[in-house]
């Protein structure tokens, strides 16, 4: 049965949020601990790693709002409800979208996480 | 901390007690969805953020740069080795620095000042804990970890190993010392002096006569061991086996001829078989390392 015009969701689909949390977590984490190896002088300023980041959660958290809108979107106007429990192909998708609102609100909130360390340390301590 | 962790307990439990005994029954979706919402999803976010903003807002802190000396402390089963203003290279260290006045088992620092300590351990993992000056810090074979303490009052602390590490664990304890700049300063100058032996005293040639002397160094004289506690200035500590027993002439004869009844597990033999008057006078001529 074919889906009108709208994505079709998976569970390639539902995992990308947690995905780009990921991504954004090992960078966030890996840029600045390149930058301060091998932490000869904990002091050091890491000013340029912080824009890194700060320029990389903007990317991350408007791919994961756009995909959390998208799923939203899709779910609103094809008449979501909670709980999904009948057995078709329609409800599965609208499962997905809803299961894919939930990932990306917990993704926003996690990649905020990841970058607050960088916002608020200026140095390599 | 412990206000907000009561507070939300309390909430916790009261939610319970209202959903079970005072008003049980079957609920709404629509109340249902609201608790999820706001109790399971805003009310978490806003207090973790908080905590994660105070908590990130502290790290900086705990690692300001120090301003005092820089003391190396190797972790040994079942004791401390210590040496005071040693120079710590920058950056990563696989091992502790030589050099540097040694000591053992009770660390003196300066009040006000924020010292470095550097500390390692050539076997197995350790840490050291002085609760009432910082938390714990590992000591870890292979690596040197760096913990800035900046003790505010002076006195007397317990410190202890607070990483199982054998039999003498329990036993691996040291003393801290707190007090002024200037009484630091001289505390050192005075550990670094050689200890004023005469080598006709009958403690000191029944110590060399022992083997004493292949594990300790005594400086001023032959014995230059390196295995166990430098004993150069052993009587001006508060405490022998490394926080154990109080400093008398009795417990160093004590520790002398039964080490392993007051110690199990240390490398160090007991003497028992030795004569009495002999283990005596060799614990009367460490009593004079002052």
């Amino acid at each position: 049965m074919a889906i009108r015009n709208k994505t079709r969701d998976n569970l390639w689909t539902l995992i990308t949020t947690p995905t780009i949390w990921a991504v954004h977590f090992v960078l966030s984490y890996g840029s600045v601990a390149y930058g301060c190896a091998p932490n000869e002088n904990i002091f050091q300023g890491i000013g340029g790693y912080r824009i890194f980041v700060g320029g990389l959660t903007v990317v991350a958290l408007g791919a994961i709002g756009f995909l959390f809108f998208r799923a939203l979107g899709e779910w609103r106007r094809n008449g979501g409800r909670i709980p999904h429990e009948e057995d078709s192909v329609e409800v599965r998708e609208r499962f997905l979208e809803f299961s894919t609102v939930l990932l990306a609100g917990l993704s926003f909130i996690a990649v905020l996480y990841t970058a607050l360390p960088a916002a608020m340390m200026v140095d390599c301590r | 901390m412990l206000v907000g962790a009561v507070l939300i307990w309390v909430a916790v439990i009261g939610l319970s007690v209202f959903a079970t005994k005072i008003r049980p029954g079957a609920y709404g979706e629509k109340a249902g969805l609201r608790l999820i919402i706001w109790g399971g999803c805003v009310f978490p976010v806003v207090v973790l953020t908080a905590l994660l903003v105070w908590g990130l807002q502290m790290m900086p802190v705990l690692r300001a740069e120090a301003n005092g000396p820089t003391i190396a402390v190797s972790a040994e089963r079942f004791w401390w080795r210590v040496a005071y203003d040693v120079e710590g290279e920058s950056g990563v260290a696989r091992s502790l620095p030589e050099g540097g006045v040694p000591s053992a088992n009770e660390i003196w620092l300066p009040v006000g000042q924020r010292s470095e300590f550097l500390i390692g351990s050539p076997d197995v993992i350790h840490s050291l804990w002085i609760p009432s000056i910082a938390g714990k810090m590992d000591a870890i074979p292979g690596r040197v970890n760096r913990l800035v303490v900046e003790p505010t009052k002076p006195g007397v602390y317990n410190g202890v190993c607070a990483e199982f590490c054998g039999d003498a664990h329990a036993q691996m304890a040291l003393r801290v010392v707190v007090v002024s700049p200037e009484e630091y300063d001289a505390y050192v100058a005075r550990q670094s002096e050689p200890a004023s032996v005469g080598a006709e005293d009958e403690g000191f040639r029944r110590f060399m006569e022992n083997g004493c002397d292949a594990c300790h160094t005594v400086r001023g004289t032959a014995a230059n061991g390196r295995v166990g506690p430098d004993l150069t200035h052993l009587a001006s500590r508060r405490t022998i086996a490394a926080g154990t027993l109080p400093m008398s002439p009795e417990n160093l004869a004590t520790f002398v001829g039964f080490t392993h009844r007051v110690k199990p597990g240390v490398q160090m033999p007991g003497y028992g078989m030795l004569a009495e008057d002999e283990i005596a006078a060799i614990a009367g001529w460490l009593e004079t390392l002052q």
